[in-house]
């Protein structure tokens, strides 16, 4: 079975953006770039399964400008076996991504798709239901816990939800995408990157796969969240009280 | 007339006695014990004196006059303590010369400071005595608050007339006692002095008040694009006066050299209140000596550092990090020799901890885990800080897997982003809060060459044996091995084994008996294991000049017998 995991690469989690001055997005230049930490949850997984003997190959696939060939390199040597990267200079919304992603498992015929739960740069969290729509395949999302039969075809999944935790069982081949809890991703041993030097990336172009790019939806404008105010010290209890009910008339 | 004579060759006998800084061979030398005993018995000095100091003329009388005026003070008063190692600072006696506070003091200091900040509250009392390490604990009944340089230079104009001992005092995580009183030395606390006066974009030069953590000046930086020339574990509560007053040294020495060299200036107030401005802002200056440089590195023995200029860096994008791991301390010499080679100008941090650190780190702190697979001997951090990304990590990973390839390195894993970076540098730097974890620690920092660093290691772990585990970590690139010496809890004869054995290890390689850490408490007797007599009578000499009743942070820095009340 083949895996096929998207890797997005993102403004690093630790990173202080900054919004830009014309408000038409984050300031990235000279900003530090990683993989989305879901996505290396999501890339751990699929090498613990491919490991553990249920899969015979994991493809990482990346979509963005040139860079995202870093992305792919960090990928590779935590283990993956080879790349793919879609070249675009374009950003593109989770619907386009999707569609991409569909042609490209069509091509690929992958056993399992992994996906992070969202990116942290857009928070969106729709990447993957998106694609398992598309595709007609059953999708666990906020996957804690991933169990797979090899003999039944399935992989029962730990859901984490709202309400706590929901057991789902799928068949496949399916879409899962990852949350936090799943598992800590290794490190790129020396080694591995050494090995990684050797693995393929192919490119390829959003015409290659013929997915229409149009999209519905445009940013009109990206701002800071409003300053939160400072406190005001009160000298009593007093006073407390008159200014819950005078001014912030809440008692 | 008889009389006068006699009392003119005690006299001199006794400046001369001063002269030679309580050896122990000449004082059983003097004729006359009876006038003034001081027996300095146990004092731990194993500096080679033969000879030299008895070639002292006599003509020589180094401030005799001061002396005497002491003398004439002290005829006949018993100044008696025991060197005993660590808990030397137990055994030292109040300098009866310094007042005791009394409530006129107090109110005179709620006149200048305001009623709020000065502080008589017990619990907050209690921590400032304290030292970082929970080793030393004075007793001062008092600490100011003051906000600017004028309260300061009124507070110790004042302390000063009335004979009143001061200790300053910034983040009071120093590792030596040097920031904690050791009687009942009024503690000045330059906390609320915390505002950043200036910042050049251009030049890179940062005007700030000495009381502003290190941590806080490192985020105002990075939102213009800058980074401090020094970062060191405590940085979340350090302050930049005391890193400059203590000259501390840190990860980014090897790149960007000591605070000697970043320092462009700073203000200072001495003993009697006197305000010094060498606030300069210019990278070069060669008008007369270059005063500040006593200031840097002299642990507030000299002067209260009120405000600091320093030259910061730009910070520059691409910062990768490998943590590695090697069989031998061979290899780590020879990976730090092909280091600067290799990665030359983009290199700046190298770290290296062994496994018994290794081991401490992940038992007693949270959320750690090595990076390594595998256990070694030996881990090494390696950090470079370039302006190309792509470049610099080709750079890096060439450098590892050649370094692979010849079997210097065994293992390694380079940190993908910055989250992977912290959690690798917490290892490293999370090695002196286990160690406090662990239990009674005796903790050394010591210069040596590098290719001895490790023997002194092995050597008192067959020294000590099952008594204690010993561990070394430090700034290998700079030569700094960070020695320390986990027990379950203090005990005289693992003291005894330990002291003065690291000492005289030390001082026999030429090394330095505290390379990053300052004397403080500590090692205020210890500074001939590393300097010669004749440099550190010139610094008493400076000491006495700028502070003439020593009430500047006493009984650290330099022998306690240069002083002698």
């Amino acid at each position: 079975m083949k895996i096929l995991v998207a890797v997005k690469r993102v403004v690093d989690y630790a990173v202080k953006i900054r919004v830009k001055p014309d408000k038409t997005g984050v300031d990235t230049q000279n900003v530090k770039m990683s993989m989305n930490p879901f996505c290396e949850i999501a890339l751990e997984e699929a090498l613990r399964i491919k490991e553990a003997g249920f899969a015979k190959e994991v493809v990482a696939v990346s979509i963005g400008p040139s860079q995202c060939v870093d992305t792919l390199r960090t990928g590779l040597a935590m283990g993956a076996d080879r790349g793919i990267h879609v070249e675009t200079n374009s950003s593109f919304l989770p619907l386009t991504i999707a569609k991409i992603l569909k042609s490209l498992a069509e091509f690929e015929n992958p056993g399992l798709i992994f996906l992070g739960k969202q990116a942290i740069d857009d928070d969106c969290n729709q990447t993957g239901q998106m694609v398992a729509a598309l595709l007609g395949w059953p999708q666990a999302t906020f996957a804690s816990k991933v169990v797979l039969d090899k003999d039944k075809h399935v992989a029962t999944v730990d859901r984490e939800v709202d309400g706590g935790l929901e057991t789902l069982c799928v068949d496949l081949p399916a879409v899962i995408t990852t949350d936090l809890r799943l598992n800590q991703p290794r490190y790129a041993s020396l080694p591995n990157i050494m090995k990684a030097k050797s693995k393929p990336i192919k490119k390829m172009t959003v015409q290659d796969l013929k997915v229409d790019v149009k999209s519905d939806i445009e940013i009109l404008q990206v701002t800071e969240p409003p300053q939160r105010k400072s406190g005001v010290m009160v000298s009593s209890v007093d006073e407390l009280i008159d200014k819950l009910r005078n001014e912030a008339h809440v008692v | 007339m008889m009389m006068m004579m006699m009392m003119m060759m005690q006299r001199l006998r006794r400046s001369e006695e001063f002269i030679r800084f309580g050896c122990k061979s000449l004082i059983n030398l003097r004729p006359n014990k009876n006038s003034v005993s001081r027996s300095v018995s146990g004092f731990v000095n194993h500096y080679d004196t033969k000879g030299r100091l008895f070639e002292s003329k006599n003509g020589n009388h180094y401030n005799t006059e001061l002396h005497h005026r002491c003398l004439g003070r002290n005829l006949g008063m018993l100044q008696q303590y025991k060197c005993f190692g660590s808990s030397s600072a137990s055994q030292i006696e109040r300098n009866p010369l310094f007042s005791s506070l009394d409530s006129k003091d107090v109110s005179y200091f709620k006149e200048i400071l305001g009623d709020k900040n000065v502080v008589e509250d017990e619990e907050r009392l209690e921590t400032a005595n304290t030292d970082w390490m929970k080793k030393y604990k004075g007793s001062s009944k008092l600490m100011l608050l003051p906000k600017n340089t004028e309260e300061v230079s009124q507070i110790l104009k004042y302390c000063d007339s009335r004979c009143l001992a001061v200790v300053p005092q910034g983040g009071n995580t120093g590792l030596v006692g040097g920031s904690v009183p050791v009687f009942d030395e009024v503690i000045i606390n330059v906390g609320l002095m915390n505002k950043v006066l200036a910042f050049d974009e251009v030049s890179g030069v940062l005007v700030c008040e000495a009381g502003c953590i290190l941590e806080n000046l490192a985020t105002f930086l990075d939102t213009k694009g800058f980074i401090m020339p020094l970062d060191l574990g405590a940085k979340g509560s350090c302050h930049i006066g005391g890193n400059v007053s203590t000259n501390a040294g840190g990860l980014r020495l090897i790149r960007y050299g000591s605070l000697h060299g970043t320092v462009l200036g700073l203000e200072a107030v001495t003993a009697n209140g006197n305000v010094l401005d060498m606030l300069g802002t210019l990278r070069k200056d060669n008008t007369g000596y270059d005063l500040k440089h006593l200031f840097i590195g002299s642990e507030g023995s000299l002067g209260i550092v009120t405000k600091v200029s320093i030259l910061t860096q730009p910070k520059l994008s691409s910062v990768n990090l490998a943590f590695i791991a090697c069989k031998d301390y061979l290899s780590c010499q020879k990976i730090l020799v092909e280091a600067k080679r290799n990665l030359g100008e983009i290199l700046s941090a190298f770290e290296f901890l062994d496994n018994n650190s290794m081991d401490l780190v992940l038992n007693h702190l949270d959320g750690v885990r090595n990076p390594v697979s595998s256990t070694e001997n030996f881990y090494i951090l390696i950090e470079t800080t370039g302006s190309d990304e792509t470049n610099d990590r080709e750079k890096l990973e060439a450098f590892l897997l050649k370094s692979l390839e010849k079997g210097l390195v065994s293992d390694g894993v380079i940190a993908q982003d910055i989250n992977q970076a912290s959690s690798f540098w917490r290892i490293r730097e999370g090695i002196t809060e286990a160690l406090q974890k662990a239990g009674a620690v005796y903790k050394y920092d010591l210069s040596l060459p590098v290719e001895e660093i490790y023997n002194i290691v092995n050597d008192l772990r067959g020294r000590l044996g099952d008594l204690a585990n010993v561990m070394g970590y430090g700034h290998l690139g700079d030569g700094n091995l960070h020695l320390n010496i986990s027990a379950a809890d203090y005990n005289d004869k693992l003291i005894g084994l330990i002291e003065p054995y690291v000492y005289e290890w030390t001082s026999k390689h030429r090394g330095s008996i505290s390379a990053e850490h300052g004397l403080g408490v500590m090692k205020a007797n210890e500074i001939f294991y590393s300097k010669s007599p004749e440099t550190v009578a010139i610094m008493a000499s400076i000491k006495k000049l700028l502070d003439p009743k020593g009430i500047l942070n006493p009984y650290k820095v330099l022998p306690h017998t240069l002083f002698s009340h």
